[in-house]
């Protein structure tokens, strides 16, 4: 392991030659990527190459089995329950799914962390929620449940949860995945917005080009459990690299095979006892 | 790969093992937690008993619709059936007896933690092993607040004191369902029915011990259930099989150690 070197005050996210394997099958293989303060950081990268199991060791739902997840200057893995829980405060996940809970209303579910880390009197409380709920459009849902939101909705009452606290960091799990192109647009704004003027720093996993582009400061590629590429959202167009022209081009077959690993074709066939 | 019917039993056993010490450390993790509760600051006790409270009636209250059914029938049946047994021995001035000790004894705890299984702890295990699925409980820990104290605890607290409570019930209403059958419709005389009772039902032999088995029952049940909902797999089949595991194993344990319980009160007097 790393010698913890002094922290880069630009850097809030570490992650230093970082293992993770999962029920024996590696997932991340010497990840190193950094995030800067205040940026957007976008991660690209296939379905299943690991993205949302990156995203959880950040926040340190998993351990990793080797490396240093440097968040703020904590190593992540290292920290007590307490000392977890209260950097957990300074940043929020939005899951894919949104997270909803389903028995409370909109305006509770934003009022919950807020209801749970701090003892706001119900006035103050009110107007915070609104708030909240202004910054992503949602003000007039306020009474609804989870269940007669729309995805794209949801996902931005989701948002408006994590940013209750005022977060240093918010990370999207798959912000853009299953919305239609206009709550799509919605969301890209929300997160630049969000990122602009509340200087909140974003980490963005998706595996949609086009919108990973328009909105990232810093673009990683990842696959095969590590960074393939890195660069500017400008750089990664112009880059002739031949994984980042897959992924960008969005080509069925290339480093990245179309083929799941099998034994030969015409033996296969030829042998219909041999299932394994 | 050799896998005969040892390997099979030997792998069985050894997921069987350790699933119990999952559940074991699960537990460890769950008292710790139920114990905090109240002792927490200020505010958070309030909280906290907000929230037991709150499950106390979803747990508790909305349970008891089907403990007093089922307890006013199987009074019946025990008057009924005690009745006609009695009456070829002529004794069947001790019916009040009969019904009052099978009802305190065995059928009160027993019978309300088979449907407390049923009812309660099936809508645990879903409500919560639903709650995984749907990354909730993941999202409250990523909001700092530990799942284990705002959901699991609460619910398992909430169980712990229903049940006892509900089993009392039962064995009330039951009795008075035996009074109904033996008393109104059979005629057996009312002072009897309850002079009996009163005369050898024993406080501490029958009242508490029949106490002490409801609060096992609702610790063992209440363990259970959310244990199998926070263990699920995050699925719908996961959840459903959850469920299913919940209710089988709550009763088979409520029915072992009711036996084991049983012979423990008895072989002391």
């Amino acid at each position: 392991m790393n010698s913890p070197s002094t922290p880069d005050r630009d850097v809030l996210v570490d992650i230093r030659d970082v293992h993770f394997a999962r029920a024996g099958r590696p997932v991340l293989q010497g990840m190193r990527l950094s995030v800067a303060r205040g940026r957007i950081t976008v991660i690209l990268g296939g379905s299943g190459c690991g993205k949302t199991t990156l995203l959880n060791l950040i926040g340190g739902r998993l351990r990793p089995d080797r490396g240093e997840i440097l968040v703020d200057g904590q190593s992540v893995p290292s920290l007590g329950t307490r000392a977890l829980y209260e950097l957990r405060k300074r940043m929020a996940l939005l899951f894919q799914s949104g997270a909803l809970f389903t028995d409370l209303t909109v305006f509770e579910n934003v009022a919950f962390p807020i209801r749970e880390h701090t003892r706001l009197p119900e006035s103050l409380l009110r107007k915070v929620v609104l708030m909240k709920l202004e910054t992503v459009g949602l003000r007039g849902a306020r009474d609804l449940m989870p269940a007669e939101l729309s995805g794209g909705m949801a996902r931005r009452v989701a948002l408006a949860r994590a940013i209750a606290l005022d977060p240093m960091m918010v990370m999207y799990d798959e912000p853009f995945t299953g919305l239609d192109p206009i709550s799509m647009g919605v969301i890209a704004q929300l997160i630049r917005n969000l990122n602009r003027a509340l200087g909140i720093t974003s980490v963005v996993v998706t595996h949609d080009v086009a919108e990973a582009m328009t909105i990232a400061d810093h673009v990683y590629l990842i696959g095969d459990g590590r960074v393939i590429a890195e660069g500017g959202p400008q750089a990664m167009q112009a880059s002739s690299e031949e994984h980042v022209r897959q992924f960008l081009d969005g080509l069925p077959d290339g480093p990245v095979r179309f083929h799941y690993p099998a034994a030969d074709y015409v033996d296969d066939l030829r042998h219909p006892g041999s299932r394994a | 790969m050799t896998d005969t019917a040892v390997h099979r039993i030997g792998r069985w056993a050894l997921a069987r093992i350790v699933r119990l010490g999952h559940a074991t450390a699960f537990l460890h993790v769950l008292l710790v937690r139920s114990w905090r509760l109240p002792s927490r600051p200020g505010p958070a006790a309030a909280k906290a008993a907000r929230l037991v409270v709150h499950q106390l009636f979803s747990v508790g209250v909305l349970t008891l619709a089907i403990i007093l059914v089922s307890g006013i029938f199987v009074g019946m049946v025990l008057g009924l059936q005690g009745y006609n047994t009695l009456v070829d021995f002529g004794s069947e001035a001790s019916l009040g007896l009969l019904v009052a000790l099978s009802l305190t004894r065995e059928l009160g705890p027993v019978v309300t933690a088979l449907l407390f299984a049923g009812r309660a702890g099936s809508a645990l295990t879903a409500e919560i092993g639903l709650m995984k699925a749907t990354e909730q409980l993941a999202g409250m820990e990523m909001m700092a607040v530990n799942p284990m104290t705002r959901v699991i605890a609460p619910r398992f607290v909430a169980g712990l004191i229903s049940l006892p409570l509900l089993a009392a019930m039962f064995t009330v209403i039951g009795i008075y369902g035996g009074y109904v059958v033996g008393v109104i419709q059979l005629g057996v005389d009312a002072g009897v029915y309850w002079s009996q009772m009163q005369d050898r039902v024993d406080f501490y032999d029958d009242v508490v011990n029949g106490l002490i088995k409801g609060v096992v029952f609702g610790f063992v049940v209440s363990w259970i259930a959310v244990f199998e909902g926070y263990d699920s797999v995050p699925t719908s089949a996961g959840v459903a099989s959850a469920t299913t595991r919940t209710v089988v194993s709550a009763s088979l344990a409520v029915l072992g150690l009711d036996f084991i319980m049983t012979a423990l009160m008895m072989g002391g007097s």
